[in-house]
């Protein structure tokens, strides 16, 4: 009732034209200046969605050449010949070594994320807050491709001690085995991944952390609740979809993450169980791996993966971008 | 009735048993001292593991002392400030490493004639050699991507901020949000279709278009929101003087928030500038010196740090040189971080915050 | 369990600013203690340095002391979180939490602070809404959230949720300023019920509630903006509306300013 249109007032101004100022703009505005004006800025816009659209039907046209022609299946073969006669590939590893490395990278890197989200905004002396968040920033600044060579170069050697240690105490499960090879596989993949999504997962969750009213906080204080259990009763509730959405978004970049794959995995085009021993791959790694020795042939077979590495992360940010837009509706109704 | 039982169930007193303020530093020192002791006499050699264990003797060691001293409540409170403190500095590990790393190892041969020599005389394996072949190509195919996606950005951000309503800005809005996610190899992918469709061989300006469709869904987002920020007022009082709605757009509005769009443009320069996937797809690299971005193969900064790495056999000339390329470009990356926030604090509307 | 509250040279800042002065003054147990004054004067971080809600902001800082009974609230060693336990805490803005549901609200203060039965906590919860006037109106959909409530129904929901944890002292910070008139009668009487039980002080803009409801007043007043605010005097709500004994509280009451 009254409540939520105070904070409708509240909310900053977002332009809103008059009726007349509408009509104008709907029917082409009179000047010629104004319709040059108008024309250039939709032209752009209309640009964006020519992109897009030409985007899906080029993929889809080049891929469709090269999946008409193979003799595998393409969803299922654990193969990636395009150079043989007839050409056999499928995708079953990549979909696989995909999700595997990016699962463990959500793993490691939400629960981290929403941690320094809060330290940031709960924990942290207020004076540290600014340049910690700054920090975080230019983490997310570091272009893949360093962190690709450093994990290659200083985390690939550093992981021998904890896959050593995990091979002992876990190898009996399987997933944790180790055959004592260099360490460039899923797991590292996954760590360094989480290390690279950790900054959009943090400065997301950050910001709605940040929007908790301050009245939901000290409903809780004034029952008498310790720090934590303010943040278990009003923060957490209240940030739960925005650290949803953020996490998808970081999932969405964690799935299509080229160079720092490429650089460390060592790959393979076979399913393993363990997660500690080389081998497997992603869509984006195999791409940038295959690419240099692919025929024209092997290279619209890579774009078939790539139209497939497409459609996930268009559902994944998908998803992430209706979870904000639902908590939108929400926050504006009863915060 | 209910009354007693409340009574009954709480402690009289508004005294609690607290902790003395240095028991936090306390325990992180022992777990410290206790991990090092682990990790010495157990001889793990990896400085990770001590980590980890410091770390869990860490929330350990504080849950036991604080719930024998304050209560379970405040233990749990205590153990989520130290999770929170741990997660904090395991994120700053890594980056450390990476900084100091890459400092460390790239100044090696980070001098004058590294900047301004190419590896055209230099085989891979082999030190010497340069990388300016390698920053002319990233200063040119980012250079044409910006001069493509700045304009088209902004051009589209007016529309949907100064006249979009409808169908059409909401198909807009929707697919530059698609756009931002797109992966960097996709839109190498996409170029590339286009390229095999022409019979084109690789060369800059290839990597240039798929860079700019990266760069435009960020140039409208962070124009957009700076358009939003410009007061309606400002708006109504140019158009109420009768000046022309173009006009009040480009004299008022985008003057008003010029210094937020030029942010946002540099960062988004920023992120394309260590994008290395469509260029390794469109523009190959090249030892050689080629100016020409319309022509032929060209090479990159980051495309030059994934060669040294891959084609070297691990030689350590060609570590030292991905190094020092790697300083260099994560220089020029937080320079232009730096400048941008300067901008932006310097030129910040006054109604911003 | 109601306790007399005794302050004693209370100074509050804000980092630098002095935003109270030196306030001393007594508040009996099960009685109705109004503050009023102009906006600024500080009554509502006075009312919040009660409870040591004050120092929640960014750099607020007390000085002095608050005797509950006989225990100072800012002497060494004391818990602040069991402090807010003892004193309970209503806000201008109703503020149930969002995704609880009416019967989770109630119940969330004792959920913190004990190990309570289920039936043990339907019957407190049915209580401490039967105690806010509630009860009838929310019996039958105690599992939908508080906040599909009306505002009125919200703020009664948030002081059942106070009482729930059988409070010493009830602060009510303003509670009917975002309500609209018949759900602040219904406030009002509940307070004229409440303080049979609880301490109750209760900071107001509205002096015609202040009269209404409380039994002694203070006034709150400033120099001038910038300057601390301090406590003009404090005396039976009946001889501070007729018969004040500073000029600048018949002032005020009289509407000259403010």
């Amino acid at each position: 009732m009254d409540i939520s249109t105070q904070k409708t007032q509240a909310s900053p101004p977002i332009p809103q034209p008059t009726d007349a100022e509408q009509k104008r703009a709907a029917r082409g505005a009179t000047r010629p200046g104004d319709r040059v004006f108008l024309a250039l800025s939709r032209g752009s816009g209309i640009f964006l969605l020519v992109i897009m659209a030409a985007i899906a039907v080029f993929l889809t046209y080049r891929a469709s050449l090269a999946i008409s022609k193979d003799e595998a299946n393409f969803l299922t073969a654990f193969e990636w010949n395009t150079g043989t006669i007839p050409p056999k590939f499928g995708i079953a590893v990549l979909v696989y070594g995909t999700i595997v490395s990016s699962i463990i990278a959500m793993v490691i890197a939400v629960p981290i994320a929403v941690a320094i989200a809060l330290f940031i905004t709960h924990y942290a002396p207020r004076k540290l807050g600014g340049p910690i968040a700054y920090v975080i920033d230019l983490l997310a600044a570091v272009p893949s491709i360093v962190y690709g060579l450093w994990g290659a170069l200083i985390l690939v050697p550093q992981m021998d001690g904890l896959f050593g240690w995990l091979d002992r105490y876990l190898g009996w499960t399987g997933i944790f085995s180790w055959d004592g090879g260099p360490a460039r596989s899923m797991l590292t993949v996954g760590i360094l991944l989480a290390i690279m999504i950790l900054p959009i997962i943090t400065n997301v969750s950050r910001e709605v952390f940040r929007q908790v009213p301050q009245m939901q906080e000290e409903a809780a204080l004034a029952l008498g609740a310790t720090r934590w259990e303010v943040i278990r009763m009003s923060v957490l509730p209240f940030g739960r979809s925005g650290v949803i959405s953020a996490s998808m978004l970081g999932l969405g970049r964690a799935l299509g993450e080229t160079m720092a794959v490429a650089t460390v995995l060592s790959p393979d085009f076979d399913i393993h169980a363990s997660l500690l021993n080389a081998g497997g791959g992603t869509f984006a790694q195999n791409i940038a791996s295959k690419f240099g020795e692919a025929s024209e042939f092997g290279r619209d077979a890579l774009i078939a993966s790539g139209l497939v590495l497409f459609v996930i992360t268009l559902l994944v940010n998908g998803a992430a971008r209706a979870i904000i837009a639902r908590r939108k509706e929400y926050s504006g109704a009863n915060a | 009735m209910s009354n007693a039982a409340i009574a009954d169930k709480r402690p009289s007193t508004l005294q609690g048993a607290r902790l003395p303020k240095w028991s936090p530093y306390a325990i992180a020192g022992g777990s410290v001292a206790v991990a090092i002791g682990i990790g010495l006499a157990a001889g793990l050699d990896s400085r990770v593991q001590w980590g980890l264990i410091a770390g869990l003797l860490f929330v350990f060691g504080t849950y036991v002392i604080a719930a024998r001293v304050e209560g379970r409540r405040q233990a749990k409170d205590r153990i989520a400030t130290s999770l929170v403190w741990v997660a904090f500095l395991l994120a700053v590990v890594p980056l450390v490493s990476l900084i100091w790393e890459t400092v460390q190892r790239g100044v090696k041969v980070l001098d004058v004639y590294f900047l301004t020599h190419s590896m055209g005389v230099v085989a891979d394996a082999e030190p010497g050699g340069g990388i300016y072949h390698a920053i002319l190509g990233t200063l040119e195919q980012v250079g044409l991507a910006t001069l493509i996606a700045a304009p088209v950005g902004v051009l589209t951000a007016i529309y949907l901020v100064e006249y979009g309503r409808g169908n059409l800005a909401r198909s807009i809005t929707f697919f530059v949000d698609v756009m931002t996610g797109i992966p960097s190899i996709v839109a190498g992918l996409f170029i590339l279709s286009l390229m095999l469709m022409l019979e084109m061989q690789p060369f800059g300006f290839a990597g240039s278009l798929a860079l700019a469709i990266l760069m435009m869904p960020v140039v409208v987002r962070s124009t957009e929101e700076m358009l939003k920020l410009v007061p309606n007022e400002l708006r109504e009082a140019s158009l109420a003087l009768g000046v022309p709605k173009w006009r009040t757009i480009l004299k008022v509005v985008v003057p008003t928030s010029i210094g937020g769009i030029t942010t946002g443009i540099m960062l988004a320069v920023a992120r394309i500038t260590g994008e290395t996937a469509p260029v390794l797809l469109l523009v190959f690299g090249n030892s050689f010196i080629n100016a020409n971005p319309f022509e032929g193969a060209q090479a990159s900064l980051p495309l030059y740090i994934y060669q040294q790495w891959a084609n070297s056999a691990g030689s350590p000339a060609a570590y030292d040189r991905a190094w020092a390329a790697s300083l260099t470009l994560i220089a020029f990356v937080m320079l232009l971080n730096l400048v941008a926030r300067g901008i932006a604090r310097w030129k910040a509307p006054k109604t911003g915050r | 369990m109601a306790k007399r509250i005794d302050v004693s040279g209370l100074t509050a800042y804000y980092g630098s600013h002095k935003a109270i002065e030196d306030i001393s003054m007594t508040v009996e147990p099960r009685s109705v203690t109004a503050f009023i004054g102009p906006s600024g004067c500080g009554k509502s971080t006075f009312l919040r340095t009660l409870n040591r809600m004050h120092e929640v902001t960014s750099g607020g800082r007390v000085e002095g002391k608050v005797l509950l009974d006989d225990e100072d609230l800012y002497g060494p060693g004391i818990d602040p979180v069991s402090v807010r336990r003892e004193v309970g805490m209503v806000f201008q803005r109703p503020n149930p939490f969002p995704t609880m549901s009416i019967f989770d609200n109630v119940a969330a203060g004792l959920r913190l602070n004990g190990n309570y039965k289920k039936s043990e906590l339907q019957d407190i919860v049915e209580k401490s809404l039967k105690g806010a006037n509630l009860w009838n109106e929310v019996k039958d959909r105690l599992n939908k959230p508080g906040s599909g409530l009306s505002g009125g129904q919200q703020q009664r929901l948030c002081i059942a949720r106070a009482i729930a944890v059988e409070p010493n002292v009830l602060l009510m910070d303003e509670p009917c300023s975002a309500l609209d008139p018949i759900s602040t009668l219904a406030i009002e009487d509940l307070i004229g019920e409440l303080k049979e039980r609880f301490t109750i002080v209760i900071v107001t803009h509205n002096m015609q509630q202040a009269a209404r409801v409380s039994d002694r007043t203070a006034f709150f007043n400033l120099a001038a903006v910038g300057q601390p605010g301090k406590l003009i005097e404090i005396d039976d709500t009946e001889r501070i509306f007729s018969n004040p004994s500073v000029q600048a509280t018949e002032d005020y009451i009289s509407g000259r300013f403010g």
